[in-house]
């Protein structure tokens, strides 16, 4: 039995100019799956995952969404189906948390009249599930990097999409914060059916969250599976190139 | 020192609470503020007109409504031939002006942009300069060749600035604000070049390059108006575009907003507005610069309520301002903008410096 993938990479071929950053990388995603791409720096795990979200075109190879070449899809269609948490951008003017996360409503809302009750609902759910609500009325800007993560987080949830991007959400985060922002991954993951592709550093709380990992280096996806299979002492030797006992896998995951 | 950190977050609490739900408030006040300098616009100066004459007077000429008031006939020529016209043009040019400040702002994420960011100021300068100094003198439809050379002048600097400077990638904005530095510095050297070559004609180069409404009319204001106004609307309707722009532009991109085309369109719409109003006024400056700023410390920083509101008082502030300058005996306009404004806008900052800044 195949089911057809919500999204796939098919011999993805990544350059920036002459310079090759991801070589043929075969990603199949299914509906409702949780998945964290590992890999050193440098490995060409965020420039994928532009290409996985629409906004790099591929050297060779091609993306599908829903079984379609993302290039074809409409843009306001991709925004609605896969919601990307945005970079630590600062912000040019003053902003409320709220009216941030009011932005994550852009694709859905009507052009002209705006917010309508229904998006104004999935903003104020979206602040709540993502624990900031006491930051609502705060100027974005006066936030701590660890604050303005996770509200930018609450941006990616407030758009509602079925597939949720994250380019390492946790890496201003405190440890607390860390495995708050997990929990809300496998909640979001496990009670909404939201697919999450997540980059993590962090390999023990991939491990520990994450049923499916997929280890990147050198621009080549080199494992794909769980993680007792692609975190074990040998990938981490090899792929990072540290002592294994170094990092401390919950029980069973190795 | 805990007690100060919390006393700050409550009034920035409040006020950002206050804040909200204001917009509708802040607009009908921005209207009535503005009919009330029109009419003071169209009413004062060296002849005293009172608002019962120039309602009757306007209502009568616009809609052939008649009051059973009756005036002089210099009354109706004064209000309808020579000062409705200007305090018009006033209007939907600071008002464009404002809209294409908050425009450029928003799209170059730069609190310090203007509506000449993109050399506009310079190409129209020097469009002017040229046809002051061309020894001929052509007109359609009451646009002179100045007019005309100002505007193409303004609009062919902002296409020449995005055509080098509008490529996309990381760098993109900045790229974009010194290749318009860049082109409104060769402009500038050109028009310098203009004026010390002009000899008797400098004066008249002086005066557009200071700005004014005192060339405005009903003709030019026919053709300008439409230009300003489509261009300001078109931009309004895609105020989700540059909402999305706020996060950065592949935040944006990811948001669904299609930000190579959307950057080019509201550039493009933002200079129109710009090169349409500096062709008939001359070089109006500070009113693009603070009024988006002024809007957002009232509302926010949403496209979609700053930029009506900012079209509002931009019209209030141009009408106000040129009121002030015809009644100081017809000092340029810029200047009393920015002696009255500037020190104004300052309290403004200094007041707001604890709290919801800009």
């Amino acid at each position: 039995m195949t089911i057809e993938p919500i999204l796939a990479a098919e011999g993805v071929t990544l350059a920036y100019g002459s310079r090759s950053i991801v070589t043929d990388a075969n990603l199949a995603i299914g509906a409702g799956e949780r998945i964290a791409i590992v890999g050193p720096n440098g490995a060409g795990k965020s420039t994928f995952l532009r290409a996985l979200t629409g906004v790099l075109t591929p050297r060779a190879g091609n993306v599908r969404l829903c079984g379609a070449s993302i290039a074809t899809v409409d843009r306001m269609v991709v925004a609605r189906t896969i919601a990307v948490v945005p970079e630590l951008a600062q912000l040019p003017f003053a902003m409320p948390v709220d009216e941030v996360v009011a932005l994550g409503r852009l694709p859905h809302e009507p052009p002209i009249s705006g917010l309508r009750p229904s998006d104004r609902a999935a903003v104020v759910a979206a602040i709540e599930r993502v624990g900031v609500g006491q930051l609502r009325r705060r100027d974005a800007r006066e936030l701590s990097m660890g604050e303005r993560q996770l509200v930018f987080i609450a941006v990616a949830v407030a758009q509602a999409a079925s597939i949720l991007v994250l380019d390492e959400p946790t890496a201003h985060l405190d440890i607390r914060h860390q495995v708050e922002v997990m929990e809300l991954l496998r909640d979001l993951n496990e009670r909404d059916g939201t697919t999450i592709v997540a980059v993590l550093h962090d390999l023990a709380l991939a491990a520990h969250f994450f049923p499916r990992i997929v280890v990147m280096d050198g621009g080549r996806i080199v494992a794909d599976g769980p993680p007792a299979a692609t975190l074990d002492e040998a990938h981490i030797r090899g792929v990072f190139g540290v002592d294994p006992a170094l990092v401390r896998l919950p029980a069973g995951a190795a | 020192m805990a007690s100060g950190a919390l006393s700050q977050e409550l009034g920035s609490v409040g006020l950002a609470a206050r804040i909200r739900g204001r917009p509708v408030v802040v607009a009908i006040v921005g209207l009535v503020v503005l009919a009330a300098v029109a009419l003071a616009g169209v009413g004062l100066g060296s002849v005293r007109i009172s608002p019962a004459d120039t309602i009757a007077v306007i209502l009568w000429r616009a809609f052939g409504i008649d009051l059973g008031a009756t005036w002089a006939p210099p009354t109706e020529v004064i209000v309808w031939e020579l000062r409705l016209p200007r305090v018009l043009t006033a209007m939907v040019i600071g008002g464009g002006l404002a809209v294409a400040g908050a425009t450029f702002q928003g799209l170059l994420r730069n609190p310090l942009a203007d509506p000449f960011v993109l050399g506009t100021s310079s190409g129209a300068a020097l469009g002017a300069a040229i046809a002051i100094l061309l020894p001929v003198d052509i007109a359609i439809l009451a646009f002179g060749l100045l007019h005309a050379l100002a505007f193409g002048g303004a609009l062919l600097a902002a296409f020449v600035v995005f055509r080098l400077g509008g490529a996309g990638g990381p760098g993109a904005l900045t790229r974009l604000l010194l290749t318009g530095y860049a082109i409104g510095s060769v402009l500038a050297a050109l028009l310098t070049m203009a004026m010390y070559v002009s000899g008797s004609d400098l004066r008249q180069i002086f005066s557009f390059l200071l700005g004014g409404l005192a060339g405005a009319s009903w003709p030019r204001l026919v053709v300008a108006a439409p230009l300003i106004i489509v261009s300001c609307a078109l931009i309004v309707a895609r105020s989700r575009a540059l909402d999305g722009l706020l996060l950065g532009d592949s935040a944006a991109r990811h948001l669904g907003v299609d930000v190579r085309r959307e950057r080019g369109i509201l550039l493009a719409l933002a200079s129109m507005a710009t090169a349409a109003g500096v062709a008939i006024s001359g070089l109006i400056g500070f009113v693009g610069l603070v009024v988006p700023h002024l809007v957002r410390l009232l509302v926010g920083p949403s496209a979609r309520r700053v930029l009506p509101i900012s079209a509002i008082v931009g019209a209030a502030l141009l009408v106000a301002a040129d009121l002030g300058a015809r009644l100081a005996g017809d000092v340029p306009v810029g200047v009393v903008m920015a002696l009255v404004g500037a020190p104004f806008f300052l309290y403004l900052l200094g007041r707001t410096r604890s709290g919801y800044e800009l």
